[in-house]
């Protein structure tokens, strides 16, 4: 077998054991799973593609604000208003109560899982980020 | 034996996804100035994925199309008409997603918004494609140059990744939100380091063809580089998630590996231009013109890559512009410049006297454009994030009025950008439909 076929196979054979790390322990045991409600929220998500303009954790579109702890900085009340007027720049999607209820159960899970932006990080000197638990 | 057309189709749909990309860029970046432009029917969450699905396929068909091209010139493309089933299948497939966009049905997660089920059709197209190339290339494997193992590697990750993608529809990772965000950005980040293999493995390929004796793609350091690219794929995707509460291991392991990628293309292409002839027919002029663009955004985007892969500069920068302004200045200015360049090579194949004085003369307005709309990025991250960390933020809505003027320059550099754009790829495009015909 020629050298480099083997490093070939050795790269996915640590390929490999790296995958079955990271599928079994990116969530730390820790934090919460989302509940049925929130798992029909986050559909709802989805289906209209809010991720285009909000984000989590500062992942998704920029015409709109961060969503990660929208629901302890501003409340239940204030998302739902939201919700049933729409802004100029977001539509009014005539999402149902029950279907409203659910994207506010899905924000209030996901804001129960850290922090962001996460202004009590600590800026270690080697350029590490230390991020704040919730 | 009679050579399939299909190849160049794959190019020609390529630029389209360019001038369909450009286009809803334009549209996108007019609705950050004023809020409700063409609201009433075209809605931002439809107009972002419609962006960029152009994107992601002016890259992969014109990455697929050249591949198959060069391996059809070089008498090596076993079975020509699977590239015909492909180009189909993913012809149909994107009908079907921007239909699917334009109707308002989404479904998926970001970057890939349209109905899960159509990942179906987009996995058989890549199977048919990693088949084809591998089944093409098996025979002597081990001693062939270093594009082949980029071009065979990178189709199947590609597959690997784009599965990776849904893993979130199983039971076992559908209730875990952080699992599942960090999963969405390893199959996304893993995904790009696989179309990158196809790209640099295009360059390399165009760099080898113009300078055979220069040693590209199949000494000692192209394969050590290559090595060290697909460790970079495997292994480099985390620091998007530097600042989600997943396993700290995962984001350590990140850090330490983080965009090596860059220093593999940047010193492949000075070892190559040290050995090139550049006394060559206008012709080549242009494909080396387009390669040694590629060589300066190497650098800049190298620059700020490396800036943002550290956390502590990451912390400030993500979440804003500056990772925009890193993602199009990677697409636009390292993968574009490469994919044009392989475009250029192909079309003075098929079309020995084409002119390319005006695409040369697109090229010196396309880099300006860039450059300017780039820094236009940086400066409305900067104020974002400046926004974000302020001790007592104002409003939102506030931050977005007070950006508009940054806005509004943002969507005149991008009309410009879109102009030099096409006035580089309307005569390649014309010279691809001749030889279409011919």
């Amino acid at each position: 077998m020629s050298k480099k076929f083997l490093i070939l196979i050795v790269l996915i054979c640590f390929f490999g054991v790296y995958n079955y790390w990271v599928y079994t322990q990116s969530q730390p045991p820790t934090k919460p799973l989302l509940s049925t409600n929130a798992l029909q929220g986050q559909k709802l998500w989805q289906d209209n593609n809010c991720n285009s303009c909000h984000q989590f954790y500062g992942l998704g579109g920029y015409l709109g604000p961060d969503l990660t702890n929208v629901y302890s900085l501003k409340g239940g009340d204030f998302i739902n208003a939201m919700l049933n007027s729409g802004i100029s720049t977001m539509p009014l999607f005539h999402f149902s109560d029950l279907e409203k209820q659910n994207i506010i159960t899905f924000l209030k899970e996901i804001d129960s899982t850290g922090f962001y932006p996460d202004k009590k990080s600590i800026i270690h000197k080697n350029g590490w980020v230390e991020i704040s638990e919730k | 034996m009679m050579k399939s057309k299909a190849p160049l189709l794959f190019i020609i749909t390529a630029i389209a996804s360019l001038i369909t990309a450009i286009s809803f860029g334009i549209i996108a970046t007019l609705q950050y100035v004023q809020f409700d432009f063409l609201k009433p029917f075209l809605t931002f969450n439809k107009v972002r994925p419609m962006h960029v699905t152009g994107a992601l396929s002016w890259v992969l068909l014109s990455a697929i199309g050249g591949i198959y091209y060069y391996l059809q010139k070089d008498g090596l493309l076993k079975k020509q008409l699977l590239v015909s089933y492909h180009f189909i299948i993913f012809l149909l497939t994107g009908i079907g997603i921007y239909t699917c966009y334009a109707l308002g049905i989404f479904g998926g997660k970001e970057y890939l918004e349209f109905p899960p089920i159509l990942i179906i059709p987009i996995l058989i197209g890549w199977f048919l494609f990693a088949y084809n190339v591998i089944g093409s290339l098996l025979n002597g494997f081990t001693k062939r140059p270093v594009y082949f193992w980029m071009w065979c590697t990178g189709s199947v990750f590609m597959i690997y990744h784009l599965s990776e993608a849904y893993i979130w529809l199983t039971p076992y990772f559908k209730d875990k939100f952080l699992a599942n965000t960090a999963l969405q950005w390893k199959a996304g980040g893993s995904f790009v380091g696989s179309w990158n293999m196809l790209v640099y493995g295009t360059a390399t390929y165009v760099m080898a063809k113009l300078s055979p004796t220069s040693g590209v793609g199949t000494d000692k350091k192209s394969f050590f580089f290559y090595f060290l690219g697909l460790s970079n794929l495997m292994f480099g995707w985390a620091h998007h998630v530097y600042l989600i509460p997943i396993a700290p291991w995962i984001r350590y392991f990140a850090y330490l590996v983080s965009m090596t990628e860059w220093i593999l293309l940047i010193s492949i292409i000075y070892s190559w231009k040290k050995s090139l002839n550049f006394n060559s027919t206008i012709e080549n002029k242009v494909v080396i013109k387009f390669l040694s663009s590629t060589d300066k955004w190497v650098l800049i985007n190298l620059f700020v890559a490396l800036l943002i892969s550290i956390p502590a500069i990451n912390y400030y920068t993500h979440g804003t512009h500056v990772t925009v302004a890193h993602s199009m200045g990677t697409t636009i200015g390292i993968n574009t410049t490469i994919l044009l360049a392989s475009i250029a090579y192909i079309v003075q194949k098929e079309n020995p006297n084409f002119n390319f004085k005006l695409v040369l003369k697109g090229l010196t307005f396309f880099n300006i454009a860039l450059i300017l709309f780039l820094i236009t990025l940086l400066v409305a991250g900067a104020s974002r994030s400046q926004w974000m960390y302020a001790l007592e933020p104002s409003a939102f809505a506030a931050m977005q009025y007070k950006l508009k003027t940054v806005y509004l320059i943002m969507a005149i550099l991008g009309t410009l950008l879109t102009t030099t754009i096409l006035v580089m790829v309307l005569p390649l495009f014309k010279g691809l439909m001749k030889a279409l015909r011919g």
